[in-house]
C-alpha cells in the first residue's frame, strides 16, 4: 500500500514585481519572501493586493515581470505550471466535472510517470487520506462542497509536492464547515510536515491556521510575523486595523529609556515598548477589547462619555468621546450597568496599547 | 521542477517535423497531380523519376527545378542540434533561422517560378529566362511548407513565447499561416488584379477609372434619367434592411421576453429558420407570390382587371425577401439583449415613480441601444453579401453583389472589373463590421452581472403590447404563407399557367431506379445533392476543428497581437461570399496553390467561410468553463496540449458536436461564394437550383429546395435531440449550445 509522504521544500521570492500587460500599476511589486520548509504560511490582505497573483506565480501560471523565484533550491523562474513541482487546490475546488472522483486523483499521477498499478494504489492512498476511500466511482457533482474541497486536496496531495498551494479554499464552504475544514488542513498539513502557502481575505482564518502570516497591501508586504507578533505588535496602521480591529490615535512619546518609552495620552501616562522610536509625537493602537470601563474617578484613566452602547449577544460594543478622539471599546461583562450618557473612565491595562509607525 | 524521467538527446518534437519535412521532400511527389491529391495513382505512373509526380528529392537529383535544392538542406540543418537543450538560447535561434528561411525560400520559389518560368519580367531581367517551368504545389511541398512553419514555431516558443507552451505557440502560428493563406493573400491578389489593365499592364488610373465610375457612383435615379451606381443601390437596400430587420427583431424580443404570449415558443423556433434555408428560397416564394405570374399579382389584376405589373422585381422584392430572410437574426441578437436588462433597473425605475411607458422609453430602451446597433449592423452586413436574393428577384436593381457575379460569368469577363466591384463592397462591410466591434466592442452597457438578479420584468404598457403584437402577428403569417407556398409549388405543374398537383417534379430530381448494375439514381438531382453532402460532410470537421482551436486560444491564452489574431480570424465574417469567391477564382487557378475546378477549393472555401461560426460556438461555451480547470490540469503536470484534450475537449463536446453540425448545414446552403468555385464534375446543389431558375426550370428547383429544406431540419432536429440529452453533471451548463448565434448562410 503506498504512503502519501512528503517532499517539502523552500519557496523563495527575490525582489519579485509583476506588471500585468496593458496595465499600469505593478500587481505584485518588488516582493521578497521566504516560505520556510514544512511551515504553512498565509498571504494576507485585502482583495486586490496581489496575493492572489503572488500565489499564481508560485504555481507558474504568471510570470514574473522581474525578479526570481526559487523553490527547493531552484531557479524555477521561467518553468511554466507543468514542470514545477507545486499543487494547487482552487478556490472553485476545479474538479473535472466530466471525471469520476478516483479519475480526478488520478490525474495528475497519470502524466507523473507512475506505473499503472502504483496510480491506483496512491489515489486510493490519497483519498484514504482525505476520507473519502468509498467516493472514488462518484461525480465530483455527487458529492457535498466540502467533500469536493477535500478531493481536490487529496489530487494535489497524491502528487507529494514541494509545494501546496491553497487560494481561499473555504470561502465556498458555509460558515459552519470552515472551522472544521480549516483544522483539517492544518492537521494534515502538520502530519505531513507540508509547505502550504495559503491565501485568504479572512484575517482569523488566517490566524488560526498559520506559522507566519504574510500580509499584503497595494502591491507590497505590509508586514509578516507569527500570529501573535502581527496582532500583538501591529507594525502600523493598516495592520492594526486589518487583523482585528484597533482605536489609531495621535499620542506623545515623553522619553525613551532602554527600549521603554513612557506616552502620555491625554491626561494618561502610559509605558510600552518604544519599537525603535524617538521622542516627539506618534501614533498609538489599541484594540478595543483590551480597554476596561471603570470607574471615572480611578487613577490613570481617560475620562469618557459614552455615547453608544450596543448589545450584541457576547458583548456589549460601546462607543466613547474623550480628549483624545473617539474609542471603540468592547465591555465582556453584558451585564454591566452603563448606557449612553455615562462618564467612564478607560483603563488600558499592561499589554494593550502599542506604538506604530504610519 | 518534477522529476523529469528521461531526457532524450534530441527534442522529440524537432524529430517529427523534421520527419515530416523529409518525407515530403523525399518520399511525395512535389506538385498538384492531375487527379487530384485523394488519388494513388502516381504510384503507378513513373514514381519517382517522373518528373511529373517525383519527389522533390528525386527532381534535384536528376538536374530538374534545382531550386528546391536549398529547402532540403535547410530540413536536415536542425541535426547541428544535437544534445542541445529547449532552454539553450542556441536552440531556438537554430530552430527559427532554419523556419523563417525555409519558409522565405519555399513561397519565395512557389511566387517566383510559375508556369512560364519566372513570374514577373523583372525577374527575367535579372537571371535570364528560366527554361523550366513548375506547376502548381502537391503533398510533398505541403509537408515541407509546414515543417518550416512547426520548426518557426518550435523556435518561437523555445525563446521563451507565450511561457515557452510549444502546442500553443504551434496553433497560433497554424491559425495566423491558414488565414494567410486562405483570406488575405487571396484577397490582396483580388486587389492587386484590380489594378490591371486590359493589356495585362499594372496602372493607377485605370483602376481610378474603373473605382469611380458612374456604373458604380451614378447618381442618375435622383437627377432623374439613367439609373443610380449599383454602391448606392447596395447600400440604400442594406440600410433600409439594417432597419426594419431591427426593428422587427426587437418587437420579436419583447414578445418573447416581456410578455406572456402563447406563441414564444414558436417565435424561437423561427430562428432555426434562417440557417436551413437556401439564401434564396425565400426570393423563390416571392416570385410565387408577387410575381408576374404571382397568386397575388395575378388575382390583384383580375379583381381590378388591371394588366399584371413586374413590380417585384427589383427593390420592392428585396426588402421583402431580405426582411423575411434575416429578421431571425436579428431576433437572435436583440433576444440576449432585451434579456440582458436587469430588471432591478426597472423595477428601480418604478420604484422612483415612472409608469411602464416611462421605464421603458427613459430606461429598457437606452440600455439596449447597443444591441440595437449591433442588430443593424449584422442586418447591413448580411443585406450587403446576400447574393441569392437579388440574383433571383432584383430585376433591372443592380447590386453590387450580383454585379461582381455578372463581370466573372457574363460575357465580358472583366476580372480587374468583378474587383473592383468586391473592393467597394469590401469596403462597405468592412467598415460596418469595424464600427461593430471596436465602437461598440468598447462601450457595453450589458448590465448582466456574474450573480443572480433576482427580479421580474415589468411588463410592456398594453397599447404598445398589442401593436407590437400585431406586428408580430403579421410577419408571422407572411413567413408561414412563404414556406407553405414553397412546399405547395413543389407539387404544382406549372405555376401561374397550371395549377394542378403532381409529384413530376421530385420525380424529375430524385427518382431512383433499378438497371443491371443494381440502384441506379436517375434523377437530374442526385449527383450534385451527393456532391454536396460529401464536400458538406468533409468540410464539417476541419472547420470545428479550427473554430474550436481558435477561440481556445482566443479565450485561455494571452500572447503578443492577440487583438490583431481575432481581428483575422473574425474577418471572414465580414467579407462577402461573392468576395471570398472571386478572390478564390483569381488567386487559385495559377501555381503556386493550384486548385481551380477541384473539389478541394470548395472545400477551402467552406472551411473559411464557416470557421467563425466554429469560433463563435466554441468562444460561446468556452467561456462557460471555469479557467481554474485548465490551470488544475496544468498543476497537476499535464501540459497545455493534454489539456485540450483531456479536459476542454471532452467539456466541450456539446459545442463541437454544434459546430459541426451547423457547419456542415451553412456549407449545404451557401451559395455567394461556390457559384464561382463549382465547376461541371463538382457542381453543388444550391449552384444547381439556381442553374434551374435562370433556365426558367422552377418546379425542379423549388422541388429541390423543399427537399433541402427538410434534409437541413432533420439534421438540425437531431443535433438538438443529441445536445439536449446531454448531461455532464454540472450545473447550469445544458442550453449553452442553443445559443449560439449563427447567422444565415450567404
Amino acid at each position: 500500500m503506498s504512503v502519501i509522504k512528503s517532499n517539502a521544500a523552500s519557496v523563495e521570492f527575490r525582489g519579485v514585481s509583476k506588471v500585468y500587460p496593458g496595465s499600469k500599476v505593478a500587481a505584485v511589486d518588488d516582493v521578497s519572501i521566504t516560505v520556510e520548509q514544512g511551515k504553512l504560511v498565509t498571504l494576507l490582505g485585502p482583495s486586490g493586493c496581489g496575493k492572489t497573483t503572488t500565489l499564481r506565480m508560485i504555481a507558474g501560471l504568471e510570470f514574473v515581470t522581474s525578479g526570481k523565484i526559487v523553490i527547493g533550491g531552484m531557479d524555477v523562474t521561467t518553468l511554466p505550471a507543468t514542470e514545477r513541482d507545486v499543487s494547487m487546490v482552487f478556490q472553485s475546488y476545479a474538479l473535472f466535472p466530466h471525471m469520476t472522483v478516483r479519475e480526478n486523483v488520478e490525474y495528475g499521477l497519470k502524466f507523473s510517470g507512475f506505473p499503472k498499478k502504483e496510480i491506483g494504489e496512491r489515489a486510493m492512498a490519497g483519498l484514504m487520506l482525505v476520507g473519502l476511500q468509498d467516493y472514488g466511482a462518484r461525480l465530483p457533482s455527487q458529492l457535498s462542497g466540502g467533500q469536493q474541497q477535500r478531493v481536490a486536496v487529496a489530487r494535489a496531495l497524491v502528487l507529494e509536492p514541494q509545494v501546496l498551494l491553497f487560494d481561499e479554499p473555504l470561502s465556498n464552504l458555509d460558515a459552519k464547515l470552515r472551522r472544521q475544514v480549516r483544522e483539517d488542513i492544518r492537521d494534515l498539513q502538520i502530519k505531513l510536515g507540508l509547505t502550504v502557502v495559503y491565501v485568504t481575505h479572512d484575517q482569523e482564518e488566517a490566524l488560526a491556521v498559520s506559522d507566519r502570516i504574510i500580509v499584503m497591501n497595494n502591491a507590497v508586504v505590509a508586514q509578516e510575523g507569527t500570529p501573535r507578533d502581527l496582532y500583538d505588535a501591529p507594525a502600523n496602521a493598516f495592520v492594526a486595523d486589518f487583523i482585528g480591529e484597533a482605536n489609531l490615535l495621535d499620542c506623545e512619546v515623553t522619553s525613551v529609556e532602554n527600549g521603554e518609552a513612557s506616552v502620555r495620552l491625554g491626561p494618561v501616562s502610559l509605558a510600552m515598548s518604544a519599537r525603535g522610536r524617538a521622542p516627539g509625537p506618534a501614533r498609538l493602537a489599541v484594540r478595543p477589547d483590551r480597554i476596561d470601563l471603570v470607574n471615572p474617578s480611578t487613577k490613570n484613566t481617560l475620562p469618557a462619555t459614552l455615547t453608544k452602547v450596543t448589545y450584541v449577544g457576547k458583548h456589549l460594543e460601546c462607543l466613547a468621546e474623550t480628549e483624545v478622539g473617539t474609542f471603540f471599546a468592547i465591555c465582556h461583562d453584558v451585564d454591566a450597568q452603563v448606557k449612553p450618557g455615562d462618564m467612564v473612565g478607560l483603563d488600558f491595562r499592561g499589554r494593550g496599547p502599542v506604538l506604530i509607525g504610519d | 521542477m518534477r522529476q523529469v524521467q528521461h531526457q532524450s538527446a534530441f527534442h522529440p518534437t524537432v524529430i517529427l517535423w523534421m520527419m515530416v519535412g523529409l518525407s515530403g521532400f523525399v518520399l511525395l511527389p512535389w506538385y498538384m497531380l492531375d487527379d487530384g491529391l485523394f488519388s494513388f495513382s502516381w504510384v503507378s505512373d513513373g514514381y519517382p523519376f517522373d518528373s511529373d509526380v517525383a519527389p522533390a528529392l528525386f527532381l534535384v537529383l536528376q538536374g530538374q527545378k534545382m531550386w528546391l535544392a536549398p529547402l532540403g538542406g535547410l530540413l536536415v540543418l536542425p541535426l547541428a542540434l544535437w544534445g542541445r537543450r529547449k532552454n539553450d538560447p542556441v536552440f531556438g535561434n537554430v530552430l527559427i533561422a532554419v523556419g523563417l528561411s525555409g519558409l522565405v525560400w519555399f513561397f519565395a520559389q512557389g511566387y517566383g517560378i510559375s508556369l512560364r518560368g519566372w513570374n514577373a519580367a523583372f525577374l527575367t531581367d535579372m537571371f535570364g529566362k528560366l527554361p523550366e517551368r513548375q506547376f502548381g504545389m502537391g503533398w510533398g511541398a505541403g509537408l515541407v511548407g509546414s515543417a518550416f512553419l512547426f520548426l518557426l514555431t518550435l523556435g518561437i516558443a523555445a525563446r521563451g513565447a507565450v511561457g515557452g507552451d510549444v502546442f500553443v505557440v504551434s496553433s497560433i502560428g497554424l491559425i495566423v499561416g491558414l488565414v494567410t493563406l486562405f483570406i488575405l493573400l487571396p484577397i490582396l491578389k483580388m486587389l492587386g488584379s484590380a489594378l490591371i489593365t486590359e493589356d495585362g499592364g499594372y496602372s493607377l488610373s485605370s483602376f481610378a477609372g474603373k473605382f469611380l465610375s458612374l456604373r458604380i457612383w451614378g447618381l442618375g435615379c435622383i437627377t432623374g434619367g439613367s439609373r443610380c451606381g449599383v454602391a448606392w443601390n447596395s447600400l440604400f437596400l442594406a440600410v433600409i434592411v439594417g432597419i426594419v430587420t431591427t426593428l422587427l427583431g426587437l418587437v420579436f424580443a419583447l414578445i418573447a421576453t416581456r410578455t406572456n404570449a402563447r406563441f414564444q415558443k414558436l417565435l424561437r423556433a423561427l430562428t432555426v429558420l434562417p440557417v436551413i434555408t437556401p439564401p434564396f428560397v425565400i426570393g423563390l416564394a416571392i416570385i410565387l407570390l408577387f410575381g408576374l405570374s404571382g397568386v397575388f399579382t395575378q388575382g390583384w389584376a383580375w379583381l381590378f382587371d388591371i394588366q399584371p405589373t413586374r413590380w417585384v422585381y427589383g427593390l420592392p422584392g428585396l426588402l421583402i425577401a431580405q426582411t423575411l430572410a434575416f429578421t431571425p437574426i436579428a431576433f437572435l441578437v436583440l433576444i440576449g439583449v432585451v434579456e440582458g436588462v436587469s430588471p432591478s433597473m426597472e423595477e428601480a425605475a418604478q420604484t422612483l415613480r415612472a409608469n411602464r411607458w416611462q421605464t421603458f422609453w427613459t430606461v429598457s430602451l437606452p440600455l439596449m441601444r447597443p444591441g440595437l446597433a449591433n442588430a443593424f449592423l449584422l442586418g447591413f452586413i448580411e443585406s450587403m453579401a446576400d447574393f441569392g436574393n437579388p440574383l433571383v428577384l432584383g430585376g433591372n436593381f443592380d447590386v453590387l453583389s450580383t454585379e461582381i457575379f455578372f463581370a466573372i460569368v457574363g460575357a465580358q469577363y472583366d476580372q480587374a472589373q468583378a474587383a473592383v466591384l468586391a473592393i467597394v463592397l469590401l469596403v462597405f462591410t468592412l467598415s460596418a463590421f469595424y464600427a461593430q466591434r471596436f465602437w461598440l466592442g468598447k462601450k457595453s452597457y450589458t448590465t448582466v452581472a456574474g450573480k443572480g438578479d433576482a427580479g421580474v420584468h415589468p411588463p410592456l404598457p398594453r397599447g404598445f403590447t398589442l401593436s407590437i403584437g400585431s406586428v408580430a402577428a403579421f410577419w408571422l403569417m407572411l413567413t408561414v404563407l412563404v414556406y407553405v407556398t414553397i412546399l405547395y409549388a413543389s407539387f404544382v405543374k406549372l405555376w401561374g399557367v397550371d395549377f394542378s398537383l403532381t409529384f413530376g417534379h421530385y420525380i424529375q430530381a430524385f427518382s431512383v431506379g433499378w438497371n443491371e448494375f443494381g440502384l441506379h439514381w436517375n434523377g437530374s438531382a442526385w449527383d450534385s445533392f451527393f456532391t454536396t453532402l460529401w464536400i458538406a460532410l468533409v468540410s464539417a470537421l476541419p472547420t470545428a476543428i479550427i473554430g474550436l482551436l481558435t477561440a481556445y486560444l482566443l479565450v485561455r491564452q494571452r500572447f503578443a497581437g492577440k487583438g490583431a489574431f481575432e481581428f483575422g480570424t473574425m474577418l471572414s465574417f465580414a467579407i462577402p461570399g461573392t468576395v471570398i469567391g472571386v478572390s478564390y477564382v483569381i488567386a487559385f487557378n495559377v501555381p503556386p496553390i493550384e486548385i481551380t475546378g477541384t473539389a478541394i477549393i470548395l472545400i477551402v472555401s467552406f472551411i473559411f467561410r464557416n470557421m467563425p461560426v466554429g469560433v463563435r460556438a466554441g468562444v460561446a461555451s468556452m467561456s462557460q468553463l471555469d479557467k481554474s480547470l485548465d490551470e488544475s490540469s496544468l498543476t497537476l503536470g499535464a501540459n497545455s496540449f493534454q489539456t485540450f484534450i483531456r479536459i476542454i475537449l471532452p467539456l466541450l463536446r456539446p459545442a463541437i458536436l454544434a459546430a459541426l453540425v451547423y457547419s456542415f448545414v451553412r456549407a449545404m446552403t451557401a451559395i455567394s461564394a461556390v457559384i464561382f468555385l463549382v465547376s461541371a464534375r463538382y457542381d453543388l446543389s444550391t449552384s444547381y437550383i439556381i442553374g434551374r431558375v435562370e433556365n426558367n426550370e422552377y418546379g425542379i428547383a423549388i422541388a429541390y429546395a423543399t427537399a433541402l429544406v427538410f434534409v437541413m431540419l432533420a439534421v438540425i432536429g437531431c443535433m438538438q435531440m443529441i445536445v439536449g440529452r446531454r448531461n455532464i453533471g454540472r450545473r447550469g451548463q445544458a442550453g449553452s449550445a442553443n445559443q449560439i448565434q449563427v447567422p444565415g448562410g450567404g
